[in-house]
């Protein structure tokens, strides 16, 4: 009976034909653990729909109420903390696994005849799953994000000519409001998602017209006139069916990933909500989930006549190679005869690692929670001594300068000032300021000046 | 429902009277074209409504932060006020802020909030007298000038009046661009 339903089912809608068909179609032989990161991301993908559609369920898309509701989820709701967990590791996870396949593409020259188009879907999948990880942070709705989308707007806003409408757009009006969370909500929740399942589907079908791309071998390149018979041949000789040749890795694969999510979500939970998205509150301190730290870096780090062109040309510079880069669709695939394409991956993963490194240390922001030094660094009874180290603190000194590990990285560290510099020097380094460094002239009478450039000249 | 007849219903190509060359390009491109129209007539109003907030001019208003004798002279306080014409379900959204700070006794300068770099929230340390950004160091003078960092512009200023003893601010939108 149910074989009979099966088989009628089958006669009507073809699917389970063209679904053994794309499970058992002829992949090469011994593609082995390198290709298992496109399956991963599209279940990574997967797991975003299922666990978003849940929080969406109890998310209130409302700039008044998305906080409330984030609350109630996180601390009432049955699994709520666990879901906005896996969301969260999920999104970890999808950027990761798409930045890993995206690079493991490029090295293998995946990209090359006849799979031009398989790139291009591809790269445009990467830019939506950053769109994506982004949108998706300014739905937490604290304060936080807040300033994010003001930060995010201010980026736009260096665009020529249209950057004020641009920020004005992603605003939706001239300050953050009501209208500023539904509409990126509407973006991370339909518009988006419905242009990766797209994609993913295109995609998937070039996947299976063109076939898995074989391992590359050094001194077989890529002739378009030849590619498709020898791949053909490659198949009937040695192919063997995807399912399960080739798949069981993308299952024990995909399954690491989604315990890994789940052993995350339970053992670190979901980043924890900050102030409410109050925008008069100032004591924030924004900063972008860690996809998006590097970048935060980048824009701290460089030179100021720099900074609009990596702004403004540094993404569509980006976008460029991306579109661009199958035009060079022929030649050798195997790195080993490419070894600037190994150089430049690494090279880029290294930059987006060390950049990253900075903006977790932040060395450029004023140390705000630096704490009053204490008598074992001042190390004197001198009461004008005692008195410098106060005013070194309470004046702020501390906020950018470190003496013994105590203050902020933002300026040269104090501890042995007095070794290269004379206390007349420091007198007028603080009085006439320097490079980065404000003049104190007007905000220190000449007697504090005086009493901390006397503590300061005890440190040798 | 029976699995075993697989004929297929649909004949390889039609035949007349849509086989006319001219009938068929006609047909072709009243299909084509009305299915435009039809895209249109949905998605010109979709992207109408989403452009909206660049084609609508935000109001400014007079906003109260507090009567003039809350401010000391000299010193620089945090106020906050509500947003022009805030959605009803705004919520904590509606709220702005600015540094006000009473020059003499019907003077006052309101600094925006904005770190000038990437609009990021500043704070006023009084000892120091000096705006700090949190974000990347961006450091301005007790005039809102910039002292230090990245910041390319002074801090931009809000225009504030005495009424009827309350110090007002005028809503503006946040300073981008």
């Amino acid at each position: 009976m149910i074989k009979r339903f099966f088989a009628w089912l089958d006669d009507r809608s073809g699917l389970l034909t063209a679904t053994q068909h794309a499970l058992e179609h002829p992949v090469p032989p011994r593609t082995g653990w390198w290709y298992v990161f496109g399956s991963a991301t599209l279940l990574a993908f997967v797991l975003q729909v299922v666990t978003g559609i849940a929080l969406a369920t109890a998310y209130v898309p409302s700039s008044g109420q998305a906080y409330d509701s984030l609350k109630f989820i996180s601390e009432q709701a049955l699994l709520g903390r666990f879901l906005r967990g896996m969301h969260y590791f999920g999104a970890s996870a999808m950027v990761l696994l798409i930045g890993i396949h995206v690079s493991r593409t490029y090295l293998m020259a995946a990209y090359k005849f006849p799979r031009e188009l398989n790139w291009l879907s591809g790269a445009v999948l990467l830019l939506l799953t950053l769109a994506l990880a982004f949108t998706g942070q300014l739905l937490r709705w604290d304060q936080n994000a807040v300033w994010s989308v003001i930060v995010g707007a201010a980026q736009a806003g260096r665009m020529p000519i249209v950057g004020r409408d641009m920020a004005r757009f992603i605003l939706a009006g001239d300050t953050i409001g009501g209208a500023t969370l539904s509409r990126f909500f509407a973006f991370h929740v339909f518009f988006i998602p419905a242009l990766v399942f797209v994609l993913i589907g295109l995609h998937l079908a070039l996947v299976l017209r063109h076939g898995i791309s074989e391992r590359p071998k050094a001194g077989e390149p890529v002739d378009p006139a030849t590619y498709r018979a020898k791949y053909a041949a490659l198949l009937r000789r040695e192919g063997v069916p995807f399912w399960p040749d080739a798949a069981w890795r993308d299952v024990v694969f995909g399954a690491c990933v989604v315990a890994t999510v789940v052993f995350l979500a339970v053992i670190v939970g979901p980043p924890d909500l900050g102030r409410p998205p109050d925008p008069s509150i100032l004591q924030a301190d924004p900063r972008p989930d860690w996809y998006l730290l590097w970048y935060f870096a980048v824009l701290a780090l460089v030179p100021a006549h720099l900074e609009n062109v990596i702004i403004i040309l540094g993404p569509l510079l980006f976008g460029a190679i991306l579109i661009l880069l199958p035009i060079f669709n022929q030649g050798e695939r195997s790195v080993r005869r490419r070894p600037w394409a190994g150089l430049l991956v690494v090279f880029i993963w290294t930059t987006i690692v060390s950049f990253w490194y900075a903006a977790q240390r932040a060395d450029w922001s004023p140390d705000f929670t630096a704490q009053p030094l204490s008598a074992s660094v001042i190390r004197s009874s001198d009461p004008t001594v005692v008195e410098g180290a106060r005013l070194f603190h309470e004046k702020g000194c501390e906020f950018c300068h470190a003496i013994e590990g105590s203050g902020g990285q933002r300026g040269p560290d104090l501890s042995q000032v007095a070794s290269r510099m004379s206390q007349l020097q420091i007198e007028g380094r603080i009085t006439n300021g320097g490079p980065n460094m404000p003049p104190y002239a007007r905000s220190l009478t000449p007697e504090e000046m005086r009493t901390i450039a006397t503590f300061l000249a005890t440190r040798r | 429902m029976d699995p075993t007849d697989r004929s297929d219903p649909a004949p390889s190509h039609p035949s007349a009277p849509s086989a006319d060359p001219d009938r068929r390009r006609f047909l072709t491109r009243i299909s084509i074209g009305l299915s435009t129209l039809v895209a249109a007539v949905m998605g010109i109003p979709v992207v109408g409504f989403l452009v909206s907030p660049l084609i609508r001019k935000a109001p400014r208003v007079w906003r109260a932060v507090g009567p003039v004798d809350r401010f000391k002279l000299g010193e620089t306080v945090n106020v906050s006020f509500e947003d022009a014409s805030p959605l009803p379900w705004a919520g904590v959204t509606a709220r702005s802020a600015a540094w006000l700070r009473r020059d003499s006794e019907i003077q006052f300068t309101a600094f925006s909030v904005h770190c000038t770099h990437l609009g990021c929230p500043v704070r006023w340390f009084g000892e120091a007298e000096l705006f700090l950004c949190p974000c990347h160091g961006g450091v301005y003078n007790a005039d809102g000038s910039v002292a230090a960092g990245p910041p390319p512009h002074p801090l931009p200023q809000y225009p504030v009046q005495v009424r009827n003893g309350q110090v007002e601010i005028l809503t503006s939108r946040i300073p981008i661009a």
